[in-house]
């Protein structure tokens, strides 16, 4: 016993140590270096859904596809026609009298839009009596026809404006009792990559990110280099440091691409401080790594560990206001929502490229993904075994 | 004398040790004694609870039941400390096969904090013989040169205790001796080694064996007090004439009364049984055959591992 009596200090568990940690460490970089497709993957996933989403992925279409029926030859008909396709939103493939054919055409998928025009138009409008145009919508996809249908709605108070002169004058829209200015603000075009592009930013990070380290232990496993890991002396925390770190830095190099490509590619504006958006960054890249370590620690095998990235990522996109309107979703999707760092992150990159927000005002998004860190990287403590159990 | 206290204490000293996975007894009220420098074997057939009990004494695995000590550590408490003084070379080769040579051996020494690390990677790497080949990676290795590299890598810290999971299996007979050669070096200087195999004369190059069956220690001891204390006896049968009468011999013998085992060696057969008389009684028919020489001979360290798990199998399955 008097052993261990005479060495009690130097054999004292120790927490952490920075040796080990470097061990880790410079083990981790050199494997990342020898795996070329995950290191493609740091690379090329960031450019490729950056170039693919950014200029393809487009929440107001223009020129959809349209027919019209005008059984009415008159002037304010082809004015009318000529209205509709000036609002960019219409691109009309096919005239023609038959009701019946522009039907089908809908039915089949070729155009989206059926605008009739009644055989009675000019007469009831000379009439004064407001003829009715029928325009038949596929709102089967509700988000490409919504803008459109805005449009038309404008549309026909100003369109024959040119033609009623004269003595049709009288027949001219009174002006409304009230004017509505609407501003676009933050992004007057109201171009959608600048919604996008930053939007991108956390949710690559996101999969990438949790998907490199949820790999972490389950490689280890299942290369079986997990028992001499175990063998050896290190701690839990050095091995979480030490293999979440590399991917920091990876983190950062994939950030440092992506702002690169929206400045330069999707030229969207960058009004506040990358500094800043820097510093949140750290936070948001160690809330993600410490989910993906953290399902590292529970699942058995790598493709266990895919699938929980997975179960996590759908719903982060889906329900982050990344790809629908967070304030469109209910109260109880919201609360899910507020859940996933992305939800936070989004709202914070956002808001300082487009709107120069200050530290101030992001900090109320800050710190929810501050607490999820903690969570998170608390589980995977209590959940990494140091034993083979 | 760094560990002067631990004279005359035993280097391992564990009682009770118990494990189950899945509701199944791996390890059953194990205990065991190593003293320091001995060469300890650990023998037993597959799945016998070899690997399951030295990761219970390195602390791998937390024991079900059971205490003890391993180099003046406790085994479920001070784990890491105990870790810090192991060489544990795994069965499986368990080192980063996309980590080259050197690569490997330079995290192990960052692990244990080995001082003046670049020589002493340098100074293994030139006592393998592989200094030219230290940017190779380690998993294009061949199957005899990853396990002298495992066993480089679990001595780099100069542990005071090895555990080794059959470090021997699929290596040559060169490779072998000379592994066993440095393995007797290290413990004239003092360290313990505690060893799996299944090889039968690497049993008899152990200063002390402990053969286990269906995770219960059945016997332990030196291989010349395991062979006297067998109980077994045996008789060895030599005929002049081709292994076909032989064959026929071993048949009719098999199976008789007071016969447990009939082993070929050769041109030779081991007829062994527990019961002396019974085995004379059962061999007299046969006694008096022209061309046949019966001497009465020791049983080997085989006969014996044999005979135990025969026991064992009647007792446990």
């Amino acid at each position: 016993m008097s052993t261990r009596d005479t060495q009690a200090l130097p054999h004292r568990a120790q927490w952490f140590s920075w040796p080990r940690f470097m061990a880790v460490l410079i083990k981790e970089f050199i494997q990342m270096r020898r795996d070329r497709l995950t290191f493609a993957m740091i690379v090329g996933v960031p450019i490729l859904q950056l170039i693919l989403f950014g200029f393809a992925i487009n929440t107001d279409p223009k020129s959809l596809p349209t027919a019209v029926v005008v059984s009415d030859p008159s002037m304010f008909a082809r004015s009318l026609v000529r209205g509709i396709e000036n609002t960019a939103y219409f691109r009309v493939m096919r005239e023609t009298t038959d009701e019946a054919e522009a039907d089908l055409l809908l039915k089949h998928g070729e155009v989206q839009f059926v605008v009739v025009v009644p055989v009675d138009f000019s007469r009831k409008l000379l009439r004064g009596d407001q003829p009715v145009v029928m325009v038949a919508a596929d709102a089967s996809d509700p988000s490409a026809t919504g803008n459109a249908i805005a449009a038309l709605n404008q549309l026909a108070g100003q369109v024959l404006a040119r033609d009623l002169q004269g003595s049709s004058a009288v027949l001219q829209p009174r002006a409304a009792p009230f004017e509505l200015r609407i501003q676009r603000r933050y992004n007057p075009e109201g171009v959608t990559s600048y919604n996008i592009v930053p939007g991108l930013l956390g949710t690559i990070l996101t999969m990438t990110m949790i998907m490199m380290t949820a790999f972490a232990m389950t490689r280890e496993r299942e290369r079986g280099t997990m028992e001499n890991l175990l063998a050896t002396p290190v701690r839990p925390l050095e091995v979480m440091a030490g293999k979440i770190v590399p991917y920091v830095i990876v983190g950062y190099l994939q950030v440092a691409l992506i702002l690169l490509a929206a400045r330069f590619l999707f030229k969207v504006p960058m009004v506040g401080s990358v500094v800043l958006l820097s510093l949140a960054l750290v936070v948001y890249i160690a809330a993600n790594l410490a989910v993906g370590f953290t399902f590292s620690t529970l699942a058995r095998n790598q493709l266990q560990a895919m699938q929980m990235t997975f179960f996590f990522f759908l719903p982060s996109i889906l329900l982050s206001g990344f790809m629908f309107p967070f304030a469109g979703m209910p109260q109880w999707a919201q609360y899910v929502g507020s859940v996933f760092p992305l939800t936070h992150f989004l709202r914070i990159v956002r808001g300082i490229l487009l709107k120069g927000n200050g530290a101030l005002e992001i900090l109320p998004h800050l710190w929810p993904i501050g607490v999820f860190l903690l969570v998170a990287a608390a589980i995977a403590l209590v959940r990494y075994r140091e034993t083979l159990d | 004398m760094n560990h002067a206290g631990e004279d005359g204490a035993a280097v391992i000293d564990v009682r009770g040790l118990t494990k189950s996975f899945a509701g199944r007894k791996v390890v059953d009220d194990f205990a065991i004694r190593v003293e320091r420098g001995q060469i300890y074997g650990f023998l037993g057939p597959n799945g016998s609870g070899k690997t399951t009990t030295i990761r219970m004494l390195c602390g791998l695995l937390t024991p079900d039941a059971g205490a003890g000590h391993c180099l003046g550590f406790d085994i479920i408490r001070e784990a890491p400390a105990i870790k810090r003084e192991v060489g544990y070379m795994t069965q499986r080769f368990s080192l980063y096969e996309d980590l080259s040579i050197a690569e490997n051996l330079e995290f192990i020494a960052r692990m244990y904090g080995v001082p003046q690390r670049r020589s002493a990677v340098d100074g293994t790497l030139e006592r393998l013989g592989l200094t030219a080949r230290r940017e190779q990676l380690a998993g294009t290795l061949s199957g005899g040169w990853k396990q002298r590299l495992a066993l480089a890598a679990c001595m780099l810290h100069t542990p005071r205790l090895l555990l080794l999971d059959e470090p021997t299996a699929g290596v040559d007979p060169k490779a072998r001796r000379e592994f066993w050669d440095q393995i007797h070096q290290l413990a004239a200087d003092g360290l313990t080694v505690l060893v799996s195999t299944h090889y039968m004369d690497e049993a008899e190059r152990c200063h002390a064996l402990a053969y286990l069956a269906y995770g219960r220690l059945m016997v332990n001891g030196s291989a010349a007090d395991v062979v006297a204390h067998s109980g077994l006896s045996t008789w060895a049968v030599s005929g002049p004439d081709g292994a076909l009468a032989m064959h026929q011999l071993a048949q009719a013998l098999r199976g008789a009364p007071g016969v447990q085992m009939v082993v070929p060696f050769g041109t030779t057969l081991h007829v062994s049984g527990d019961d002396a008389e019974a085995l004379e009684a059962a061999l007299a028919p046969y006694r008096a055959r022209d061309g046949l020489t019966w001497t009465r001979t020791e049983p080997s360290l085989e006969d014996v591992f044999i005979g135990l798990m025969n026991r064992a199998q009647d007792n446990y399955s």
